[in-house]
């Protein structure tokens, strides 16, 4: 997404916010802020309390477990939600390998913010779920 | 001092740094640089100190607050606690210059009261700025940037831009070329007698608006698509401003707070405007006929060329992108100070950003970012006295009780003491959390105060030992105390691991 160019849009084009209609997605932009995290910079921190959500609208990220990289993230994806949903620090980092340009879900709105848009309780159990199914194949 | 007798300071030429600005962020990052005697020029395209106050709030007074009486002395640096106007100076007589100049009609400077103690800063501090001097363009050259003004050419190594976010901001909607934006608002408040007004906006300045317009109004309409969120609002300091017209909202008195996306906005017949809407927390098509409409969408940092030399934005260009020294996150060089560095927001923790969109958050960046600026880029070493380890407990102990630093940046600074080559201890001074988390080096502790997602505030100790680092926090104390002798137990126990 260039600069400058419509965020609304780019949050339009997201799974995670795909079944949303305009007014809902403007209400998004206009109560979470953008971030970018300069390439190299860690994002979320293991064993630090008090992190957020982040869905990323471009760039790459890595999370990154005793030094090694186990999954690399896109645009599109988001990270963070075990730790705010469960309440606990991170288990691992997540490190910008690009750039990384995020709108970033504070821990404490999360859950109202997903009670009040189902649509996108439901895309994030979807992906939640993927992401479970995959490590269950890999450990079968 | 000898510079304020020099009609114009500061002729085009080359400076190690030049700062652009000559609001309350120029004014002390100048001061910051100055003091650890980084030479630069201050320029500045306004002819008076005082940047954006010299001009807005449009109805004549700030939200932010100033105690002129407080539990301190003007001239103690716990009395900024109670004061977040003034400018923060290491002389204690150029300390808590706001009081001096607040008349005390209600507890918030107007414009002239607010320009007054800016400028009273920047005489007593002797802070020159060249004024009228009109920064119009950047271009690379070798190791640095040049600055093309109104004077002149200015040649630096590193670029401050304290700019502010003051360039006004639409928002996209059908229609909104033909509303009248805050800065064009009409100041003569009985002109609205008896109208209807809709407010496109419901931050700072659309509760502004509609502070100062409902004793005039018939009715004031506040639309946009984010609901209010009220309890973040009254834990705020500007929730004066906003908390009026949302009681009105709340009784019924003729404020509404509409939650709604506009879809486009017309002109009516007589004159008026038809806004056409759609409703976010409550589904459904809106229709609103107003006398008048005000579009209160906001401000954006005046860039000028800055993004075309490659320094990113975040929110559709509104504010620069920043690492937490307030370098541009994609051109080394270039920094920002004052109201700008609100989007370096730190990590956040529990979702609370710096407080870096206020004077008394900002003020605190600039010294650090003299420090940082001096180390990076001029090999001068910021100050780094040595510390007996048995003074290191009590230090920290009466900075987490009582830092004003600490208090206004949450979770953003921490005092840091590292461990000395030679057994003893060593104050770092104030660092940025994420940096003192990333950047490594010596083992250290970092203590900070820190807000929970319920406002409760907090005491947390990071340590750094072998490359790594360690998070403790402690539960937050009804009457935020946190002196007592179980925090003792735990800032001592935690300097002995870590520094003993």
């Amino acid at each position: 997404m260039a600069i400058g160019s419509d965020i609304v849009e780019g949050l339009g084009s997201l799974q995670l916010f795909a079944d949303l209609d305009r007014p809902r997605l403007e209400e998004i932009s206009h109560t979470f802020d953008e971030e970018i995290i300069p390439q190299g910079q860690r994002v979320l921190r293991q064993g630090l309390t008090g992190s957020n959500v982040y869905v990323i609208l471009e760039g790459e990220a890595g999370v990154v477990l005793s030094g090694n990289e186990i999954a690399r993230l896109h645009r599109g994806d988001f990270f963070g939600e075990v730790s705010v949903l469960l309440g606990e620090a991170p288990t691992a980092d997540v490190v910008a390998r690009t750039a990384l340009r995020c709108i970033v879900i504070p821990g404490p709105q999360l859950r109202e913010f997903l009670l009040r848009h189902p649509k996108v309780m439901f895309q994030m159990l979807r992906v939640v779920t993927l992401r479970l199914r995959n490590t269950l194949a890999w450990h079968s | 001092m000898a510079q304020l007798a020099v009609e114009k300071p500061f002729p085009p030429g080359e400076y190690p740094v030049v700062v652009v600005g000559s609001g309350p962020g120029g004014l002390q990052a100048s001061y910051a640089l100055r003091r650890l005697g980084i030479e630069h020029a201050l320029i500045s395209q306004d002819d008076s100190p005082g940047g954006m106050f010299r001009k807005w709030p449009v109805f004549g007074r700030l939200l932010s607050w100033t105690k002129a009486d407080a539990p301190y002395d003007r001239r103690a640096r716990e009395y900024e606690w109670f004061d977040h106007n003034s400018l923060v100076a290491d002389e204690p007589e150029n300390r808590g210059l706001a009081a001096e100049f607040i008349d005390r009609t209600w507890m918030v400077p107007t414009v002239p009261e607010m320009t007054a103690n800016l400028q009273a800063f920047a005489e007593r501090t002797g802070t020159a700025v060249r004024l009228e001097c009109r920064w119009e363009g950047t271009r690379f050259e070798e190791e640095g940037f040049v600055l093309e003004t109104t004077d002149g050419e200015y040649r630096c190594k590193v670029a401050v831009f304290a700019i502010g976010v003051t360039d006004p901001l639409k928002t996209p909607i059908p229609g909104i070329e033909e509303v009248p934006h805050y800065v064009d608002v009409r100041r003569d408040k009985e002109s609205y007698r008896g109208k209807r007004v809709v407010v496109i906006g419901k931050r700072n300045s659309g509760f502004e608006l509609a502070d100062g317009l409902v004793p005039w109004a018939s009715q004031v309409f506040l639309v946009s698509p984010r609901p209010v969120a009220a309890e973040v609002i009254a834990l705020s300091t500007v929730r004066a401003r906003y908390l009026q017209p949302y009681e009105d909202w709340s009784w019924g008195g003729g404020t509404f707070a509409v939650d709604a996306a506009i879809d486009r906005i017309e002109r009516t017949a007589g004159g008026g405007y038809r806004i056409l809407a759609s409703g976010t927390t409550r589904e459904g098509p809106i229709v609103l006929e107003a006398d008048e409409a005000i579009a209160a969408t906001g401000f954006r940092t005046p860039m000028r060329d800055l993004a075309g030399l490659g320094c990113a934005t975040v929110k559709q260009g509104v504010l620069p992108a920043q690492t937490h020294h307030w370098e541009s996150a994609t051109v080394p060089g270039i920094y920002f100070a004052g109201n700008a560095t609100q989007a370096a927001a730190g990590l956040r923790k529990h979702g609370v950003a710096s407080a870096s969109g206020t004077v008394s958050g900002f003020r605190y960046n600039s010294r650090l970012l003299a420090a940082h600026i001096g180390e990076k880029h001029f090999g001068i070493e910021r100050p780094r006295p040595s510390l007996a380890v048995d003074d290191v407990a009590p230090l920290l102990v009466s900075e987490v009780a009582r830092s004003p630093e600490l208090w206004s940046q949450k979770s953003y600074f921490v005092r840091v003491v590292s461990r000395g080559d030679d057994g003893g201890a060593v104050d770092e001074g104030y660092q940025p959390l994420a940096a003192f988390l990333d950047e490594g080096g010596a083992d250290a502790i970092a203590v900070t105060v820190e807000m929970n997602g319920s406002g409760e505030i907090y005491p947390a100790a990071y340590l750094r030992r072998n490359g790594g680092v360690e998070e403790d926090t402690r539960p937050p104390q009804a009457l935020n105390e946190f002196e007592g002798e179980g925090y003792r137990a735990y800032i001592d126990d935690h300097v002995r691991r870590t520094l003993g």
